[in-house]
C-alpha cells in the first residue's frame, strides 16, 4: 500500500541524519514513539514529539529506556507502527525487550544512533560497535535484521524498509546509524506519498477463537491481530504453542525457535542488500557499511588512482550478514579488508565466510571520529602487493 | 478452581466466574491455599458487575507467581517481562485509548524492578487499574524479601529477617498521584469485587493492594501455619478505615492492618492533559489523539 | 567544479551553524551540487567556540569532515587562532575584520576581511551578522550562484525577517565583490 501523505512531508530539505530518521518513520506510517533521552539520538525523537501531534499520533517520553523498550510493543499489540530510539547506554538497557519482542513476534523499530563505549564513553562521538550486540545480546537466540545507512537521505529511504521488513517478518528492526550520520546534514528528498511503499501489517481475517496467534503457514510469519479485535489473544514472553500458550518443555521449544530464526533464514538471499562496486575480478575486496563505508569509499576511489584493482561491498543490511556472497568472491580475491569503527566485529563475520580462501584484514578504529581513508588505502596497497 | 464443574449435593454447578477464564489453561499453578486464585475470582466478578465490553478490556501482568493471572483471563491478555507491566499496558492504553486496560502483577514485581514505572504511571495518571497482590514474598523464586516485606519477616535471602524497612504502597500510590487508592484482603472478597470493581470504572491511575497469603513459602518460613490461618489472622487484626491518612498505612509484621478506600478523586488523565495541551497551543490545525469514542 | 571543503568558526550565538546551513542548502537545494554539513559537537558547542564543516562538491561526497580547508570562514578571535593552522596554503580567509587580526597565515593564503557585526548593527539587529557573511562569502568565493544563496536564506530565515536578511546578504554580498575587484 501507498504512505498516509499525512505523514510524508515532501520535498527537498537540507537536514540531519536524526531529523530524516524521523521523517522516515512518519513517512512508514510510524504513530507511536517511545524514548529517553541520550545523545546523539535524541534529536530523532524531540522532531518527532513536535510532528506527531500532526499526523494522528503520540509520542511520550518514559521514565527510562526500559520502559520505552516495552511500551512501544503494547503499542504496537495495540495497532500501531511503533519505533524508540536511543543509543549505546540505552541500548543495553533494552536488551531484554529486543528479546521479547522476537520471541512474542512484535513487529518494532529500534533505532540506534552509536556513539563510544562501552559505559558511557563518548556520547557526542561516532562508533559502530554496537553491531554484535544487537545481534546477541539479548538472552537466548533469535532473528534479527539490522540496517546501517551512510547519509540523510538514506536515513529516510531505509528507515521506511526497516518498518517495511519489521511488518514483514514481525521482528524487531534494528536501525544502525551512528553520531556522524546522525549530525551529518545533507540534501533529503522526501517524495509524494504515492511514491513511497509502505508494508501494512499481516493481520488475521479469521475471528475470534478461530485465531490462533501464533499458527503460520509457510511463510512462517503468523498473521497478527490487536487488542480490542475480539480474538482474546494471550502473548507471553514463555515459550509457548500456537495459540499462545505456555508450554514449557523441549520439543515446543525447539519448533518455536525453529520457526523464528526460519523467517529470516528462508529468506536470507531475499533480505540480503548490498552495493557492489568494481568486486568482480578485483584482488582486494574492501567490505563496508555505515559510515565507513563512505571513508572506505574515498579510499577505494585513491587506491584505484594508484593502479590497484580494488572492489567496494558496501552492507545496506548488515544483518543478516551476506556470507554467501562474501564466499563467492573469496574464490577469487585475494584479500578482504574490513574498517570499521569498533574493535573488530563484523571483520569475524567475513572471516566466518571466508574461512582460509583469501586473507582478511580487519582495520579497527576505537571510535570517536572516522577512519583517515589513508589509513584504509594504505592497507589496501599492503594487501595488493 | 479446576477445570471441571463442582457437584453441589449431587449438582454439577457451574463457577460463574467460568466464563471469564481460559479454562482450557486449568487447572492453574497456584499452590493449595495461596490468595491469588482468590483475588481473581473477586477479579471474574468485578467483570461481570461493571458493564464493561470485555473485547475491549485487556489485562497485563509481569513476571512472578501473580505475573501469571494475565494466562488465565479470558480476555486479551499479555504476560511480559519483570517489572515492566505498567509500561507496556502504558503503550496498548495510549496506543488505543478504547481499551480498558489492567495490570495486575505482585509486590516485587511492581514495586522492586517495577517501582519507576509505578511511580511514573501514577504522577502521569496514566488511565490504567494496576491490582498489585502483595504476599511479601516472591513466590516462584523461592521466598525472597521484597520491598513490601515487614521488618522481622525471614526471607530466604533475610535468614535472620528483614531489617529493611517496607514500603507502605498506598502511601505511595497517593503521594504520586493515583486518583484511586484502597489495600484490601483476600479475606474482604466483597470489598475487594467492589473495589475491582470502581477501579474498572475509575478514569486515571487506580491502585488497588491486596494482601494475599503465600502458604508455601512465606507462612512456612515464618511459621504462621497455613492460608487458612492467615486469612484468619487478615480476619482478626483487620479494621476498616476509609478516613485514615495514607501514611499511617504501614505494616508490621503480623500486625494490625487498616484497610479500606482511601483516595478517590478526579484528575487529568495523561491522554487528557496532553490533547488539552495541544489544543490550547496548537489550535484547531489540532485533533485530540484518541477521543473517537472517549476513555473508559 | 572541484571539491571545495570550508570551515566556519566563530562563538556560540552568532550564528555559525546557520550560516553552514544556508551555505550548504544554498549548494545543494538551489545550485545542484552536493554539500555536507558537519556541526562541531561536544562541549564546544555550548561554551564560547562554535564551528560547522561544510563540503560543496560537484560529486556525491564520501569522506565527510574537513580536515584541511580550502575556505576558512572566521566570526571571532579564538575561531582564527583555533582553526587558522589548518588552513591549506593557497586557501582563503574570510573574517569578520574588527574581531580578527589576521598574522601568521599559511603560505599563499588570501584574506578578505569585512566589519560584519557593524555593518548588522547598522542594518538594525546584531543578530544578523551570520547573514552579512554568508553574502560576504558569496561575494568573495562565487562558489555559488547569489541567487541560490538568496533563496537559501530566504528558506532559513524565520519568517517576518526576510527583508532585513535580504538586506544583510546584500550588504555582504556587495563588499564581498568590492573585495574581489568585481
Amino acid at each position: 500500500m501507498k504512505a498516509d501523505p499525512k505523514g510524508v512531508l515532501t520535498g527537498i530539505h537540507f537536514i540531519d541524519g536524526d531529523q530524516a530518521a524521523c521523517e522516515g518513520a512518519l513517512a512508514a506510517g510510524c504513530r507511536f514513539a517511545a524514548g529517553y533521552p541520550i545523545t546523539p539520538s535524541t534529536e530523532v525523537v524531540e522532531r518527532f514529539a513536535g510532528r506527531v501531534p500532526l499526523v494522528g499520533g503520540v509520542f511520550i517520553q518514559l521514565e527510562d529506556e526500559l520502559a520505552s523498550s516495552i511500551a512501544i510493543q503494547g503499542a504496537a499489540w495495540a495497532g500501531k507502527k511503533v519505533m524508540t530510539v536511543t543509543s549505546g547506554p540505552g541500548l543495553s538497557l533494552m536488551m531484554e525487550h529486543v528479546g521479547f519482542a522476537a520471541f512474542t513476534e512484535t513487529p518494532c523499530v529500534f533505532v540506534d544512533v552509536q556513539r563510544g563505549g562501552p559505559s558511557t564513553g563518548l556520547p557526542t562521538a561516532p562508533a559502530q560497535a554496537d553491531m554484535m550486540q544487537v545481534r546477541w545480546g539479548s538472552h537466548g537466540d533469535y532473528p534479527m535484521i539490522a540496517l546501517s545507512p551512510n547519509s540523510p537521505q538514506e536515513c529516510f529511504d531505509l528507515m521506511i524498509e526497516a518498518f517495511n521488513l519489521a511488518e514483514e517478518y514481525r521482528v524487531p528492526v534494528f536501525f544502525m546509524m551512528d553520531e556522524v550520520v546522525g549530525h551529518m546534514i545533507e540534501r533529503v528528498e522526501i517524495p509524494e506519498a504515492s511514491e513511497i511503499e509502505v508494508t501494512e501489517r499481516k493481520w488475521t481475517d479469521k475471528k475470534g477463537k478461530d485465531y490462533l496467534p501464533y499458527e503460520a503457514d509457510e511463510s512462517l510469519v503468523p498473521a497478527m491481530t490487536k487488542a480490542g479485535d475480539g480474538h482474546r489473544i494471550h502473548i507471553t514472553g514463555l515459550t509457548h504453542d500456537e495459540r499462545g500458550y505456555p508450554v514449557m518443555n523441549a520439543s515446543t521449544q525447539d519448533k518455536l525457535l525453529k520457526r523464528l530464526l526460519g523467517k529470516i533464514e528462508i529468506n536470507r538471499d531475499k533480505l540480503v542488500d548490498i552495493r557492489e562496486d568494481g568486486v568482480e575480478g578485483a584482488d582486494v575486496v574492501v567490505v563496508s557499511f555505515g559510515i565507513t563505508s563512505r571513508v572506505a569509499g574515498a579510499a577505494v576511489e585513491m587506491a584505484r588512482a594508484n593502479g590497484v584493482k580494488v572492489g567496494h561491498l558496501r552492507m545496506i543490511i548488515t544483518w543478516p550478514f551476506p556470507s554467501k556472497r562474501i564466499k563467492e568472491l573469496a574464490q577469487t580475491v585475494k584479500a578482504f579488508i574490513v574498517p570499521e569503527l569498533n574493535m573488530g566485529q563484523m571483520v569475524i563475520e567475513v572471516e566466518r565466510a571466508v574461512v582460509s580462501d583469501a586473507e582478511v584484514i580487519s582495520i579497527p578504529h576505537a571510535g570517536g571520529t572516522v577512519h583517515e581513508p589513508e589509513v584504509i588505502l594504505e592497507k589496501i596497497m599492503e594487501a595488493a602487493r | 478452581m479446576s477445570a471441571n464443574p463442582d457437584v453441589v449435593m449431587g449438582v454439577e454447578v457451574e463457577n460463574p466466574v467460568m466464563p471469564y477464564l481460559r479454562q482450557d489453561r486449568l487447572p492453574h499453578i497456584w499452590c493449595p491455599g495461596c490468595g491469588i486464585g482468590t483475588t481473581v475470582n473477586c477479579f471474574a466478578r468485578a467483570l461481570t458487575e461493571c458493564g464493561l465490553d470485555l473485547d475491549q478490556t485487556a489485562i497485563v501482568s509481569g513476571i512472578g507467581c501473580t505475573g501469571r493471572v494475565a494466562g488465565y483471563l479470558d480476555l486479551d491478555s499479555f504476560h511480559t517481562t519483570h517489572g515492566r507491566a505498567i509500561p507496556f499496558a502504558t503503550g496498548l492504553k495510549v496506543g488505543n485509548p478504547d481499551l480498558k486496560v489492567v495490570v495486575y502483577s505482585g509486590d516485587g514485581d511492581l514495586t522492586a524492578i517495577g517501582g519507576n514505572h509505578f511511580v511514573h504511571a501514577a504522577r502521569r495518571n496514566m488511565d490504567l487499574l494496576c491490582i498489585c497482590v502483595n504476599n511479601f514474598t516472591y513466590g516462584m523464586t523461592g521466598g525472597q524479601c521484597t520491598p513490601t516485606s515487614p521488618v522481622g519477616a525471614k526471607q530466604t535471602t533475610m535468614p535472620y529477617g528483614n531489617f529493611e524497612h517496607p514500603f507502605n504502597l498506598p502511601h505511595l500510590a497517593d503521594a504520586c498521584g493515583a486518583v484511586y487508592v484502597a489495600r484490601w484482603t483476600v479475606y474482604h472478597v466483597k470489598q475487594l469485587t467492589r473495589a475491582m470493581k470502581e477501579g474498572l470504572n475509575k478514569k486515571g491511575f487506580a491502585f488497588i493492594e491486596v494482601l494475599s497469603p503465600c502458604p508455601t513459602l512465606y507462612s512456612r518460613r515464618n511459621r504462621l501455619g497455613d492460608g487458612v490461618d492467615q486469612v484468619k489472622y487478615y480476619k482478626e487484626r483487620s479494621k476498616i478505615n476509609n478516613d485514615v491518612d495514607t501514611k499511617d498505612l504501614s505494616l508490621e509484621f503480623q500486625g494490625d492492618i487498616t484497610v479500606g478506600k482511601f483516595v478517590d478523586r478526579e484528575r487529568e488523565t495523561w491522554l487528557d492533559a496532553m490533547n488539552n495541551r495541544f489544543t490550547s497551543v496548537i489550535g484547531d490545525k489540532y485533533e485530540p489523539y484518541g477521543v473517537t469514542n472517549g476513555e473508559k | 567544479m572541484a571539491k571545495n571543503e570550508i570551515r566556519i568558526g566563530g562563538l556560540g550565538g552568532q550564528g555559525v551553524i546557520l550560516s553552514g546551513i544556508i551555505i550548504g542548502k544554498a549548494a545543494s537545494i538551489y545550485d545542484g551540487k552536493h554539500a555536507t554539513l558537519i556541526q562541531a559537537f561536544g562541549p564546544e558547542a555550548r561554551g564560547s567556540s562554535c564551528s560547522a564543516q561544510v563540503t560543496v562538491d560537484d560529486d556525491p561526497i564520501g569522506y565527510p569532515y574537513v580536515k584541511k580547508p580550502d575556505i576558512l570562514v572566521v566570526m571571532s578571535r579564538d575561531a582564527f587562532t583555533q582553526f587558522v593552522p589548518n588552513l591549506k596554503p593557497g586557501g582563503m580567509l574570510l573574517y569578520e575584520e574588527e574581531l580578527v587580526d589576521p598574522t601568521d597565515l599559511p603560505k599563499g593564503v588570501k584574506k578578505f576581511g569585512i566589519p560584519a557585526t557593524r555593518y548588522a548593527e547598522e542594518l538594525g539587529r546584531k543578530l544578523v551578522l551570520n547573514i552579512v557573511m554568508v553574502g560576504f562569502f558569496a561575494g568573495v568565493t562565487g562558489l555559488l550562484s547569489p541567487k541560490a544563496v538568496e533563496k537559501a536564506v530566504l528558506a532559513s530565515v524565520p519568517r517576518g525577517t526576510e527583508d532585513l536578511n535580504l538586506r544583510a546578504f546584500k550588504k555582504g554580498f556587495e563588499h564581498g565583490q568590492r573585495s574581489v575587484g568585481v
